[in-house]
């Protein structure tokens, strides 16, 4: 109790207890078309959320965060297409995929810093991207996997729907968890001021690597309910203008808040789908709206929210 | 306690610290004076490991040190505080010491417990003992530039260090603000016997305070001593005392 | 997979050469991207975009006058200045007021107009295929050692080192290109001794948009014109200017070697997975030297 009176103040758990019950409730009233949708949301709240782990409570210049998410998702429908084991292992394994593939690309990129780090990242994404895009024999190449078989338990609509409810639901508390931790507070101070970090006695490289890790893993969960949902893959999750939008995401909800980055996801898909309805020049808005971000409202949409109903205090989860 | 001996350090051939040496002993009060640009900040950066020697010797506790990287020097006993302030600045005063605390206790890998619940005690006896305290909850950014540097030092209290380093604590204070400090700094080496090093420009402050006065010129140490001797010495007095009696405690 | 059968060493120049012509482009886009990159620190995603935007205008202006050769002249010559009216516009509108935000506003600001433009461009010209024809006396192919060797490829060699011989003329020997490389390495103290900054700056902004306006239209007849243009060719010139060095010409010709002749041996070692050549290199060079081979100005 005593935990979990530290975590959360009784505003925002009253709030959250809200929203999950409504959120459960909601398919009972909704169309088909729209829990399909939501289902997406949730996986793509988690990608944000995950990425936000490293971007605005670690500070990296995470630019091509959704390669962890791609490879965990390709990891997935490879495993259950090819393998014959039971599905359930392969919601396990892929996110460790993609932690390795964090462990891997962290090694080399965690020594540099800020752009530099991006750049290599970005270039070592690419490279994922492309190796996929031409392994037409092992992942399909650039038509993807589809039909990847998926019980109807989990794989139609409202079932989607609840899976990826709760999986997103626990990860985003684990998250949460992570990022008050002292794991997290250091983390956040290495944002703020790596090199007082070092002064104090953190190894900001260490830290970072396992920030890099646990993001990557978190997104290789989302991978696995992308692929829930949509019951196929394809190397346009890898690509890095896909994770630039996730960075966007970010940036409209609040990135020094913790659920920024899933109103920001929520915002930008359910724009993207009512907006694609009347136009197909969707990308010309979203370009638009991220000029107006930036110039107008930095902080993003939570941000500003909570300026004006929390004055001058602490920031609340 | 710490001694350094022919430390240089070039920049691309600009000789930033030619030959400097200085002692601390367990205990001291080490001011280290010189006029702008003699290497009082570089030689700081060397002891803590942000910059490398380019040759010489910095022995803390009989170890090299030389070249470490700075959080192992930190984790060798060594803390330091900053000339321009540099804090943690979108994180409360709490978080800001209980940063360094947390780090001191080795627990930066911890993902299971919350931070808040976490060296509670140990950080707010800190904040109190800077006067801080109830200040805690604020953003660290927030507040005055004379807090801040108070909570600079704050910070560097968090790892427990056997040797205090304070690059220039009361540059830009209000005289009022520099009494506080130096109240701080003489109960931090008479109570708790902390070994202090720094550097400073108010002569005043330097000489009401230090045991023992090191002053750099041009990259050198020209003397080490306690006050009075520096104070009469021919060549810091036209080098940097400015003539014949400049000085008053 | 499989490996190509009969690598000659003839093969192996004539590949080299390609290569060779296809740095030239790299070259000129990835040297507006460093220009940019190292005197305003703007990391400008949407550098792509205009190289697409320069390669869709040369269409637009040789198709105007008659698809000809002087139709292709022109088009070299207006293409790349129109891009670099686009870009003052952008710069003295929008990006003059960003400069002090951090990088990854002025990333993300220059992403925006990547999405913009890129529907800007499908708005106008739709979504096929263009292609434009190199003059005549420039189409067809030499032969070399009994390989063909495209003439338009050799006229890429021959505008290359100009460029970058230009380019070094221009840093080095103008006045303003000394200025913009002190304010470079540091702005605030350019601005103190009287010289407008924002001047230094919106005039380096054009230039390196310039280049790849121009890039752009050099590489029009060479493939089809299309969407996806601009995503491809960015993150070519991104990595080519970190290995060379941020805001280092030279540097973007070191790159663009590197990357141009890493890909065309690739492809004659490995077609399926030449594309990961050039990334390995890339890799290799940042490894050992993070901060690019030659001396960067940040």
């Amino acid at each position: 109790m005593i935990l979990f009176k530290a975590l959360f103040s009784k505003k925002s758990a009253i709030i959250s207890i809200l929203l999950l019950v409504l959120l459960l409730l909601l398919p009972q009233f909704l169309p088909r078309f729209y829990t399909y949708l939501f289902a997406m949301i949730f996986a793509i709240c988690l990608l944000a959320t995950s990425l936000n782990m490293v971007l605005g409570f670690g500070g990296m210049f995470q630019f091509h965060h959704t390669v962890f998410y791609g490879f965990g998702a390709y990891a997935f429908a490879l495993f259950v297409t090819k393998s014959g084991l039971p599905l359930w292992i392969g919601y396990v394994i892929a996110p460790f995929c993609s932690a390795l593939l964090g462990l891997v690309l962290g090694l080399i990129t965690v020594r540099l810093t800020k752009l530099y780090f991006g750049m290599l990242q970005l270039s070592l994404g690419s490279l994922v991207w492309a190796i996929t895009y031409r392994w037409y024999s092992f992942t399909g190449g650039d038509d993807g996997i589809h039909g990847i078989p998926i019980p109807d338990l989990i794989g139609s609509s409202t079932g989607a729907y609840y899976f990826n409810l709760i999986v997103t639901a626990a990860c985003l508390l684990l998250m949460y968890i992570i990022v008050n931790s002292p794991f997290g507070r250091t983390f956040q101070g290495i944002r703020d001021n790596p090199e007082r970090c070092e002064a104090v006695g953190v190894n900001v490289q260490k830290q970072q690597l396992v920030g890099q890790i646990i993001a990557a893993f978190f997104a290789g969960v989302a991978g696995t309910l992308f692929v829930t949902v949509e019951g196929s893959v394809f190397p346009d999750l890898m690509f890095w203008t896909f994770s630039l939008e996730i960075l966007i995401m970010c940036l409209l909800g609040g990135w020094f808040i913790f659920m920024g980055p899933a109103l920001g996801a929520a915002i930008i898909i359910m724009l993207r789908t009512f907006v694609g309805i009347y136009t197909e020049y969707w990308t010309l808005i979203l370009g638009i709206v991220l000029m107006l971000l930036i110039f107008f409202l930095p902080e993003g949409v939570l941000g500003l929210f909570l300026k004006k109903a929390v004055p001058a205090e602490k920031r609340e989860g | 306690m710490l001694q350094v001996h022919a430390l240089q350090k070039s920049f691309d051939g600009f000789l930033a610290v030619n030959g400097t040496t200085l002692t601390v002993e367990k205990g001291d009060v080490v001011a280290v004076i010189g006029p702008n640009g003699a290497g009082k900040t570089t030689l700081f950066h060397l002891i803590t490991g942000q910059l490398a020697p380019t040759s010489g010797t910095i022995l803390f506790k009989e170890e090299n040190i030389a070249g470490l990287a700075p959080y192992l020097v930190c984790r060798k006993g060594i803390s330091r505080s900053y000339q321009v302030v540099n804090i943690f600045n979108r994180l409360t005063v709490f978080e800001n010491v209980q940063v360094a605390v947390l780090s001191y206790r080795k627990k930066t890998f911890n993902i299971f417990r919350p931070a808040k619940t976490m060296a509670v005690g140990e950080t707010q006896k800190i904040l109190d003992s800077v006067g801080l305290l109830d200040k805690a909850e604020m953003t660290s950014g927030s507040l005055s530039h004379g807090d801040q540097k108070v909570l600079e030092i704050a910070i560097a209290l968090g790892n427990r260090p056997e040797l205090l380093i304070l690059d220039e604590p009361t540059a830009g204070m209000s005289p009022e603000e520099t009494a506080v400090t130096l109240r701080l700094m003489k109960s931090l080496s008479g109570d708790l016997g902390l070994t202090i090093l720094f550097c400073e420009h108010d002569m005043g402050m330097v000489f009401s305070i230090a045991s023992q006065i090191m002053v750099m010129q041009q990259g050198k140490s020209i003397i080490q001593g306690p006050p009075d001797e520096v104070r009469n010495n021919q060549q810091v007095r036209e080098a940097y005392l400015g003539g014949a009696d400049q000085c008053s405690t | 997979m499989e490996f190509a059968s009969n690598i000659t060493l003839a093969a192996l120049f004539q590949q080299i050469l390609v290569g060779l012509s296809r740095t030239t482009i790299l070259f000129i886009v990835a040297s507006g991207l460093s220009l940019v990159l190292g005197v305003l620190r703007i990391p400008n995603v949407a550098h792509g975009s205009l190289y697409m935007i320069g390669a869709f205008l040369a269409y637009a202006i040789a198709t105007l006058f008659g698809g000809g050769p002087s139709g292709f002249w022109i088009a070299l010559f207006l293409a790349p200045i129109g891009v670099a009216m686009i870009s003052f516009i952008i710069e003295r509108g929008l990006f003059c007021h960003l400069y002090e935000r951090e990088h990854l506003m002025l990333l993300l600001f220059t992403f925006a107009f990547t999405l913009v433009f890129g529907d800007l461009v499908k708005l106008v010209w739709g979504s096929d295929y263009r292609s434009l024809s190199a003059p005549v006396f420039l189409q067809g192919a030499f032969s070399i050692f009994d390989f063909p060797f495209p003439r338009y490829n050799l006229f890429l060699l021959i505008i290359g080192p100009l460029v970058a011989l230009g380019l070094w003329f221009l840093t080095n020997k103008t006045k303003i290109g000394k200025i913009a490389r002190a304010a470079a390495v540091d702005r605030e103290m350019v601005g103190a001794i009287g010289i407008n900054v924002s001047w230094v700056f919106a005039a380096v902004f054009v230039i390196g948009c310039f280049l790849a306006g121009l890039g752009g239209a050099l590489v029009a007849p060479t493939q089809n014109i299309t969407q996806g243009m601009d995503h491809a060719i960015i993150i070519e010139a991104f990595l080519i200017v970190i290995i060379g060095g941020l805001g280092n010409i030279w540097g973007a010709l070191l790159g663009a070697l590197i990357f141009g002749l890493t890909d065309s041996i690739g492809i004659l070692l490995l077609p399926q997975f030449a594309i990961v050549f050039p990334y390995m290199a890339v890799i290799i060079v940042l490894v050992f030297r993070p901060k690019g081979l030659l001396k960067s100005t940040w």
